[in-house]
C-alpha cells in the first residue's frame, strides 16, 4: 500500500514555505524512502525496547556554580536585527 | 622531502630535531592548498593569519622546550561544523553564510591546547547530510585521485584536504559514515570513535544521538594521537561519557596473534564492486596469516539498520535544525509575522537534501505516523545493539568492506538520494550502535581507486581497534600518495 503523506501539511510543521512544484517533487521523492524504511517494520523475534542513549546513559548533572556567559556584543554581532541588546523578529501574531 | 606528504609522527620528528619548523610546515600546506584549491575545492575558510601566528607560537615554544604534545606544531584542518570563534562557521549552508561564532567548540579548545596549528575549515554536505559534498550549499569538493570523482562524505573536504597534503590531519564528524566513508574513498584512514568520547560542545547538530567527531589521517597511529588529543570528558556535553579513557596507542604494533575476527556475511554480496569485495577478502586471509583466528558471523538486523538510520537520523535533524529561525543569527528571509518569517528564511537558506530530510522527520513524528516509523526504527536500533552484543561475545572485533564501492562519479547519484545512502550501508550499524569504528586503506581498484576495509569493535573497545587497524596498515603496504599529489609536488 503505498503510503499517504500530506506533505503541505508536513512542510507546515517544518515551517518551510515551498512552492507547489517543490511539495510535489518532495512527496513522490518521501514515498520511495518511506517505502524503504518501512522495513523497519519487519523486525522480527523478541519485542525490544525504544533504545535512544547507546551506552545506557540516563542524565548528566553539574555543580550549580556561577560561570561567565558568552559575551552579548559577540552573540547580538551575529543576529540579523537587534536593538540595545535585544534579538528584533516581526509580531508572532498578524496584526490588522 | 616534500613536507606536506609526512604523517603526523614523521612531522614531530623533525621539528624536535630542528629539521623543520612549525612554520615552514605550514607554509608547506598553504603552498599545497594554493596549487590544489582550485580543482579539488577542500576548503570553504583558510585562517591564513591565525595559523601562522600558532605556527610561529609552536615554533617558540618548541625551542624554549615547552613541547605539548604530538600535535604541537602540526597543521591540522576542520570540517566547517565546528565553531571557531570569530572565523566563518557554516556547515556549507547558506542558511549560515557568514555566521562567526561567539565560542570554540571544546575540540577546538583541545587542539589549540595542544599546539596544533588550525589551517582552516574544510567543505561537507550541507549539515553533514550526505555521502558525497555535492549537497554543499558551497559546490562540491573533488577526489584527488581521480578530480572526475567525489572525495565521499559528508567530511569529504577533510578527506581531500589530507589526501592531498593540504593539511597533515583533520576532524571530520561521522553521524552515519562521515567520516570512515570519504577517508575510504580517499585513501586515508578514518575514525569514529566510541558515542560520548569527544566532546560535541560546539559541533553543529545533525542527529545527536549519532553524531560523533573523530580524526582523518595518512596513518592508523596518526588517528590515535589525533584522538587522544580531542577526547575525555567535558562538562559542557551532557552525553560525555565520564569515565576511565583507554590508552589507545600502546597496541598498535602488538599484532593480531590470538585475536578473533568476525567477517559479517550481511556486508557482502548484491552492491559490493567485486574489487571491494576481492581486496577485503585477501586482507581477512592475511590477518588469518598474522594470527588471528576468522570467523564468518551473522548479524540478521543489518538488512534493516539502513531503514532505521533514515527514520531517526531525520527524525533528529528535524528537531535540531529547528534552531535556524532567521532571528538569532544566519540568513532571514522577508515575513510580516514570526512564523512567515522563519519559513520564508528555512525555505531560502536550506539546499534540497536538507529540506528532504527535514520534511521525512517532520512525516515520521508526526500523529499518526509515531508508532509506525520513529518507534519503530528506535526498536530496531535496540535489535541491533543485541546483535553487536551476541557477536562480540564471540569475537573481538568486526570487519567489513567501508564501503560497497570505490569513489563515485560526481553528478551519478545526486538525483537518487536512496542510491547515495545506500553509501553508507557498511557504516551506518556502529552510529546505530554508539560503537568505534575505523577505515584503513587497503589497496586500489582496476581504476587505480582506493578501497578501505573497516574494523568495528565494542563500545570503549578502541584499543583492540587499533590494535587490528596497525595490522592491518602493516599488512596492506598502501602508498597514500595520489596522482594529483605527485603532479603539484
Amino acid at each position: 500500500m503505498p503510503i499517504e503523506i500530506d506533505i503541505a501539511y508536513v512542510a507546515r510543521l517544518a515551517r518551510l514555505d515551498l512552492t507547489e512544484g517543490e511539495l510535489e517533487g518532495y512527496k513522490t521523492q518521501l514515498g520511495a524512502i518511506l517505502d524503504h524504511a518501512a522495513k523497519v517494520q519487519s523486525l522480527e523475534g523478541e519485542p525490544h525496547a525504544e533504545s535512544t542513549h547507546p551506552l545506557g546513559f540516563v542524565n548528566a548533572f553539574r555543580e550549580d556554580e556561577i560561570r561567565p556567559s558568552l559575551d552579548r556584543d559577540e552573540v547580538m554581532a551575529q543576529a540579523p536585527e537587534s536593538v540595545d541588546g535585544y534579538f528584533v523578529a516581526p509580531p508572532a501574531m498578524e496584526t490588522e | 622531502m616534500n613536507l606536506t606528504e609526512l604523517t603526523i609522527v614523521e612531522a614531530g620528528a623533525r621539528l624536535r630535531s630542528g629539521e623543520t619548523t612549525a612554520v615552514e610546515l605550514l607554509d608547506a600546506v598553504l603552498d599545497r592548498a594554493h596549487r590544489t584549491e582550485a580543482q579539488l575545492h577542500a576548503y570553504l575558510t583558510l585562517d591564513r593569519s591565525g595559523a601562522r601566528a600558532a605556527a610561529e607560537a609552536a615554533d617558540a615554544d618548541l625551542a624554549a622546550g615547552n613541547d605539548l604534545g604530538p600535535l604541537h606544531g602540526i597543521p591540522i584542518a576542520l570540517k566547517d561544523n565546528m565553531c571557531t570563534r570569530g572565523i566563518e562557521t557554516t556547515a556549507a549552508s547558506q542558511i549560515l553564510a557568514g555566521y562567526r561564532p561567539p565560542y570554540d567548540a571544546t575540540v577546538v579548545t583541545r587542539l589549540r591546547e595542544a599546539g596544533a596549528v588550525i589551517v582552516g575549515k574544510t567543505n561537507l554536505d550541507e549539515f553533514a547530510m550526505g555521502s558525497s559534498t555535492e549537497n554543499s550549499g558551497y559546490g562540491t569538493s573533488y577526489n584527488p585521485w581521480d578530480i572526475s570523482r567525489v572525495p565521499g562524505g559528508s567530511s569529504g573536504g577533510s578527506a581531500a584536504a589530507v589526501a592531498v597534503g593540504s593539511a597533515l590531519a583533520a576532524l571530520g564528524s561521522d553521524t552515519g559514515g562521515s567520516i570512515r566513508q570519504p577517508a575510504s574513498l580517499s585513501g586515508i584512514v578514518g575514525l569514529k570513535p566510541t558515542y560520548g568520547t569527544v566532546s560535541r560542545y560546539g559541533l553543529i547538530a545533525f542527529a545527536s544521538s549519532l553524531d560523533q567527531i573523530g580524526p582523518l589521517s595518512r596513518s592508523v597511529t596518526d588517528a590515535a594521537l589525533t584522538l587522544q588529543t580531542i577526547w575525555g570528558h567535558d562538562p559542557l556535553d551532557a552525553t560525555s561519557f565520564d569515565g576511565e579513557y583507554p590508552d589507545v596507542t600502546t597496541d598498535i604494533d602488538r599484532g593480531v596473534e590470538g585475536l578473533k575476527i568476525g567477517v559479517v556475511t550481511e556486508l557482502a554480496g548484491e552492491g559490493y564492486e567485486p574489487d571491494v569485495e576481492s581486496a577485503v577478502g585477501d586482507m581477512v586471509e592475511r590477518l588469518a596469516g598474522a594470527g588471528a583466528e576468522v570467523v564468518e558471523l551473522s548479524l540478521p538486523t543489518f538488512e534493516i539498520a539502513l531503514s532505521a538510520y533514515y527514520l531517526i537520523a531525520p527524525a533528529e535533524c528535524s528537531a535540531n535544525l529547528a534552531r535556524f529561525d532567521g532571528i538569532r543569527y544566519g540568513h532571514r528571509g522577508a515575513g510580516a509575522t514570526a512564523e512567515s518569517l522563519m519559513a520564508r528564511t528555512r525555505a531560502e537558506g536550506f539546499g534540497p537534501e536538507v529540506t528532504r530530510r527535514i520534511l521525512l522527520g517532520t512525516y515520521a513524528l508526526s500523529a499518526g505516523y509515531y508508532d509506525a516509523f520513529y518507534g519503530q526504527a528506535q526498536k530496531v536500533r535496540a535489535a541491533i545493539q543485541d546483535d553487536f552484543a551476541r557477536a562480540y561475545g564471540r569475537v573481538d572485533v568486526l570487519v567489513s568492506p567501508t564501503s560497497p564501492t570505490v569513489a563515485f562519479k560526481a553528478g551519478e547519484r545526486v538525483d537518487d538520494p536512496l542510491a547515495m545512502y545506500l553509501s553508507d550501508i557498511c557504516t551506518i550499524p556502529s552510529n546505530l550502535s554508539g560503537h568505534p569504528a575505523i577505515s584503513v586503506p587497503i589497496g586500489v581498484d582496476g581504476l587505480g581507486l582506493p578501497i578501505g576495509f573497516q574494523v568495528m569493535a565494542p563500545a570503549l573497545g578502541e584499543r583492540v581497534m587499533f590494535r587490528v587497524a596497525g595490522e592491518v596498515e602493516r599488512l596492506s603496504s598502501f602508498d597514500h600518495r595520489p596522482v594529483l599529489a605527485e603532479v603539484a609536488s
